[in-house]
């Protein structure tokens, strides 16, 4: 190997503050994709909030067993992590300075996105599948 | 903002160079115009609310797995989330959640409707952000017009 004294920066050290990671692209076309489901997903979730509020907890069994309520519900919560994680992302990554602190926020914002996501997901199914 | 290796260039220089460079860098730059100096639009409203708004319904993904996990746990679970849901602070947060998820549904339709290259002149991306902007208030109060006449307050 003929290293040039050029080449004993690290890959890190070479691409540090020289721009993008180039992988953007995707978290933009899937933001509005996600976006787009959750137009329709949206209005429904509305409508289950009047259809609910106040409800007992029997009727709100009843309701969000229902599978098609169940697999609606399970579509919005997929839609909306993804969203969520990349709105916040954007958020971080524009006004949090600062390299270990916005690493940081990051981090959190994936552990708080799949955490509540995920608790939704289990909550719907264990309605649905009546345990 | 300061490049990350200014001061670094600086010390290879002879000391004449090093105090003119000095002076240079001491001098005014042109900053890009930010808020303060922009009038206030509608759109540009819009778009920082959007953000707001957005963060808002973030944490209030928290209420609504709340919600969930109360349904899935049992009667007592969800007996309590309705006494904090019921109570008239807790009405004030859903209402506001209501509000917050219709703007911000109607308020992104406009950015699709935009990435069609649709609306895009300044008159016509103003009228359909107050389209957004009153859907959304609009949307809000019939929601809970419906909420209240089920429950027979009104």
């Amino acid at each position: 190997m003929s290293a040039s004294k050029k080449d004993m920066r690290t890959p890190l050290g070479r691409v540090l503050a020289h721009g993008s990671a180039k992988s953007g692209t995707g978290d933009h076309i899937r933001q509005r994709i996600t976006a787009l489901a959750m137009v329709p997903l949206g209005l429904f979730f509305v409508g289950l909030i009047v259809a609910l509020t106040g409800a007992d907890y029997e009727t709100a069994r009843a309701w969000l067993g229902n599978p098609l309520v169940a697999i609606a519900a399970l579509l919005l919560v997929v839609a909306a992590i993804m969203h969520m994680r990349i709105g916040m992302q954007i958020v971080i990554e524009d006004y949090v300075t600062g390299e270990r602190l916005r690493s940081l926020a990051l981090i959190g914002n994936f552990f708080f996105s799949y955490a509540v996501g995920l608790a939704c997901v289990y909550a719907v199914a264990k309605i649905g599948f009546g345990a | 903002m300061q490049g990350p290796s200014g001061s670094a260039a600086l010390l290879d220089c002879p000391n004449g160079v090093l105090r003119m460079a000095e002076q240079r860098q001491a001098a005014e730059r042109p900053l890009s115009p930010h808020l303060q100096i922009y009038r206030v639009t509608i759109t540009m409203a819009m778009s920082i609310l959007h953000r707001i708004v957005g963060v808002a319904l973030y944490a209030g993904t928290a209420l609504v797995a709340w919600w969930l996990i109360a349904a899935a746990t049992g009667p007592d679970a969800y007996a309590f989330f309705q006494s904090v849901a019921g109570h008239w602070f807790g009405q004030l947060v859903l209402i506001g959640y209501t509000w917050a998820l219709l703007h911000h549904l109607f308020g992104g339709i406009r950015y699709l409707v935009w990435d069609e290259i649709v609306a895009t002149s300044p008159k016509a991306a103003d009228t359909i952000t107050w389209i957004a902007v009153i859907s959304a208030l609009a949307g809000t109060v019939l929601v809970w017009a419906i909420v209240f006449s089920m429950r027979g307050v009104i």
